[in-house]
């Protein structure tokens, strides 16, 4: 009769805190309020001529938008694993390279310098994912089937990862000259917002079906919060958490795909490198556990925007970019720190003293 | 603070969201005595354990300690330690890895150094003086259960605690190793230690206790003298009214037992056998029946149950369903053949903790339906509401994390995820261990309800009396092994003693 009373009013403050995005959103209007204030010429967005003569948009905001992408695409991912495994894939900015080694070996075709493709884009791309996506299993399935833990199991392809991509290219580094191949790291023609934009909104879109339309979400969570319960439920946690990897393995070789479309090129040491640390910083940023279980994958991508809007801003204003990563360190505990539990417990608890009274009062 | 008190509590209050968990309690315990703190799941024997232990802070209320002045200031279990409250928790709360002598001492040296001599030396004498059957350099998991609980105990009792405080503690204990806990409780209760004992088993209560408090609805319901409380009055003040005849379920629910039971079982198997180490052993149910596995802990009851579920790896012997051959190599398979399964081990194979209530319901018929057809929302929902309403689930909302409702509504829900299934045979494996008596006779009801409409049910409990008000047959396990089995008339507590115990029944 009286267990359905509720507990005096929670203060708007206190719902507020307790939101799970909360961390992310704030950081980002933070980001917003300081770059306003500071020079409201942050968000200008302006015509150019880019290089082939185009009219293109170009400003700090879609250049923040744009080489977000990547590490939006690989959060996506790792948010799934982190749920089902309780742990991170760190070979994720190795295997990108494997991935962008494949495609630039498929498209030039064994070739240095090539000025015409060789293979289809499309083709050379779903060769990359299909090879990315076997290096997810065999992620997965050492964490799965052996239970290794995910550091240590992908340890071992972000050791091996580059080497493996510059053995692929018999180590020499290929040029692709075809413009159509960089149409997917930079600007279609005729259309002014960069490519790589479009792609990630396919990729969010993508997801957001999947999560809607299939049990993905609620399968992972639960073999992450119980594997024994959910085996007793009639799920295959092993084959689920292996199902995670290899979805990532998909995400790595999309966000592969995108960064040697950019260039046109590739440089196995340095493509895509710390990324997993950005990737894996952004789903704790949204608010996820990274031990495993509950997620909410749209926490992950904010906070991989707000990675790549502080990055941004930094830049402008001309912290050089030996320096940069002590600057973001700083942010970033902060971030972390505020979105720590025993933090977010205590925030929570600021405007408790009013309340009290309140109640004594009635 | 009155004459021979230890520890006071007055006016305790505590709110979750939604959730009103106590509403200005007061609880007394004195030196030297055991007292049982008695209610039903919900009822805040929990949550007023915790308060006092400094896991969650309390809305409101005092605590006073003897020895304190003015009311003690508890925020941490850590501060509970030092004015002398100890705790001995249901789940052992120590490390097995460790050696008893380690785990007695883990965190209360001083310094960097160690003194190994010293913490063995003392060590000994602890164990010696409660009578312990454990030496100080085993390693604690090479221990029984009994003998952990005994440790985490003596741990207690070293750091020199006026108030032990021991929830549940007898739950995964034979009834010798209740026996040799209870001796160990009068011990310390001679010695002045004041002991707050929470369990479910009023049989203990009676056994050892010299005062019950009773709560109810997170309120108090009376302090009374074990003397002036017979079962019957604890019980129905545990309820909140009077019980009805508990040994007449079974006629209420119109099962005439007299009914032969015949034709082809619902499932039957044959020299079935798995890799948790069972005798292959034969069973079968049949339509409308209601059996069970009993025995003592450990004598293979639920690995029997585990390798018709599939939950162990089959590695032998056949099982038919209504006269078909079925392979069972998975739990998914046993579910596709309509077999539900409530596992022993609630917090460990049952629940999925940080999932909601509407989530954890809908669990296992969504695995059914499959990857590709998720329920909508509000299909879920209307399940959710369904069987919240249906078994009178205790929660918040549909939306409230599972792991946060009370044991027995935890419970309920895993029912509810099975009963949502339409299964024909169910398999309940120590439903109503660590749960309340009103929802423990909820479950035996739902047991015979089930059964009058045709489902089969295999019921097991470490109750023996819970077995005989619901079973019509009887399998007997001893070591790991199918003894015996029994039906009718034979179905008495002492002819099921004997045939546990090894007498003439076979």
């Amino acid at each position: 009769m009286s267990e359905q009373i509720r507990k005096p009013e929670d203060s708007l403050w206190k719902r507020l805190t307790r939101q799970q995005l909360f961390i992310p959103v704030a950081a980002l209007l933070l980001l917003v309020v300081f770059n306003l204030v500071a020079d409201p010429s942050f968000f200008s967005v302006s015509i150019k001529e880019n290089s082939l003569g185009n009219p293109v948009l170009s400003g700090n905001i879609i250049s923040v938008l744009d080489n977000a992408s990547e590490l939006v695409i690989l959060a996506i991912g790792m948010t799934l694993v982190t749920a089902s495994s309780g742990g991170q894939d760190i070979s994720v900015g190795a295997t990108m390279a494997i991935a962008g080694s494949v495609i630039l070996r498929m498209v030039c075709g064994g070739e240095v310098t090539a000025d015409t493709l060789h293979m289809p884009i499309l083709l050379a791309v779903l060769v990359g994912i299909v090879v990315s996506m076997c290096f997810g299993a065999f992620n997965g399935a050492l964490v799965a089937y052996f239970k290794i833990q995910p550091m240590v199991a992908t340890l071992i392809m972000f050791t091996a990862g580059r080497s493996i991509a510059a053995w692929i290219n018999n180590n020499q580094l290929p040029i692709m000259n075809d413009i159509s191949f960089k149409y997917a790291g930079t600007f279609l023609p005729g259309i002014p917002v960069p490519t790589p934009i479009f792609i990630t909104i396919l990729m969010i879109v993508i997801f957001w079906l999947i999560l809607k339309f299939t049990n993905l979400g609620l399968y992972t969570q639960s073999v992450g919060i119980n594997a024994n319960s959910s085996r007793l439920n009639g799920l295959n946690p092993q084959m689920i958490k292996l199902l995670t990897y290899v979805i990532l393995g998909v995400c790595v070789a999309v966000a592969g795909f995108m960064r040697v479309s950019r260039s046109g090129s590739i440089n196995y040491s340095r493509i895509a490198e710390n990324i997993e640390m950005d990737a894996i910083l952004a789903v704790a940023l949204g608010g996820n556990d990274l031990s495993g279980g509950k997620f909410n994958i749209y926490g992950s991508i904010l906070g991989a925007y707000v990675i790549q809007f502080l990055t941004t801003t930094l830049y402008k204003y001309d912290v050089p970019s030996t320096a940069l990563p002590a600057y973001k360190a700083v942010v970033v505990i902060l971030l972390v720190v505020l979105s720590a539990p025993v933090v977010r417990e205590r925030m929570s608890r600021i405007k408790k003293a009013p309340v009290k009274t309140e109640k004594e009062v009635a | 603070m009155q004459k021979g008190a230890v520890l006071e509590m007055h006016g305790i209050c505590k709110y979750f969201p939604g959730v009103r968990a106590l509403q200005d309690v007061d609880f007394t315990l004195r030196t030297g005595e055991i007292h049982a703190l008695m209610g039903e799941n919900g009822a805040g024997k929990s949550t007023l354990i915790k308060v006092l232990t400094g896991v969650y802070g309390k809305d409101c209320g005092e605590i006073h300690i003897a020895g304190h002045e003015g009311p003690a200031v508890i925020r941490s279990p850590q501060d509970a330690q030092n004015i002398g409250i100890s705790t001995v928790y249901q789940e052992i709360t120590l490390c097995p890895n460790l050696t008893v002598a380690e785990n007695m001492f883990i965190g209360r040296t001083k310094g960097i150094g160690t003194n190994w001599k010293m913490m063995n030396r003392r060590t000994r004498e602890i164990l010696d003086s409660l009578g312990i059957p454990a030496t100080p350099k085993q390693q604690l998991g090479s221990c029984s259960i009994a003998v952990q609980q005994m440790v985490a105990i003596a741990r207690a009792v070293d750091m020199e605690c006026k108030v032990l405080i021991l929830d549940e503690p007898t739950s995964s204990l034979d009834e010798q190793e209740v026996e040799k806990l209870f001796g160990l409780m009068r011990d310390l209760r001679a010695k002045g230690v004041g002991i707050i004992f929470v369990t479910h088993f009023l049989d203990q209560v009676y056994a050892v206790c010299d005062r019950i408090t009773v709560l109810r609805d997170g309120q108090l319901v009376g302090e009374y003298v074990i003397e002036d409380l017979p079962r019957v009055q604890l019980v129905s003040k545990m309820l909140g009214k009077d019980l009805d005849d508990m040994a007449d379920i079974k006629k209420e629910s119109g099962i005439d037992e007299s009914v032969v039971l015949e034709g082809t079982p619902v499932l039957e198997a044959k020299g079935l056998c798995s890799n948790a180490g069972i005798k292959p052993f034969d069973f079968s149910i049949q339509k409308g029946e209601v059996n069970g596995f009993t025995g003592l802990l450990g004598s293979g009851r639920s690995e029997c149950v585990r390798a018709i579920f599939g939950a162990d790896r089959v590695t032998g012997g056949e099982v038919q369903m209504d006269g078909k051959s079925v392979k069972i190599k998975k739990p998914l398979d046993a579910m596709k053949n309509g077999i539900g399964y409530l596992p022993e081990d609630r917090k460990g194979d049952g629940i999925v903790g940080d999932l909601s209530v509407r989530e954890n319901i809908i669990l296992a018929l969504q695995v059914l339906k499959g990857f590709f057809k998720p329920f909508s929302r509000s299909q879920a929902e209307a399940f959710a509401d369904e069987y919240i309403k249906l078994l009178e689930i205790k929660t918040a909302s549909s939306d409230t994390p599972i792991k946060s409702l009370s044991g027995g509504n935890q419970q309920k829900c895993i029912l509810a995820r099975w009963l949502l299934t339409n299964p024909e045979y169910l398999i309940l494996d120590e439903p109503t261990r660590g749960i309340d008596i009103g929802t423990k006779i909820e479950i035996q009801k739902l047991v015979l309800k089930l059964a009058s409409e045709g489902k089969s049910v295999t019921f097991i409990s470490s109750e023996i009396d819970e077995m005989l008000r619901t079973c019509s047959r009887l399998v007997v396990m001893r070591d790991r092994k199918a003894v015996g089995e029994l039906t009718g008339e034979d179905l008495t507590q002492s002819k099921i003693m004997d045939t546990i115990a090894g007498g003439e029944a076979k």
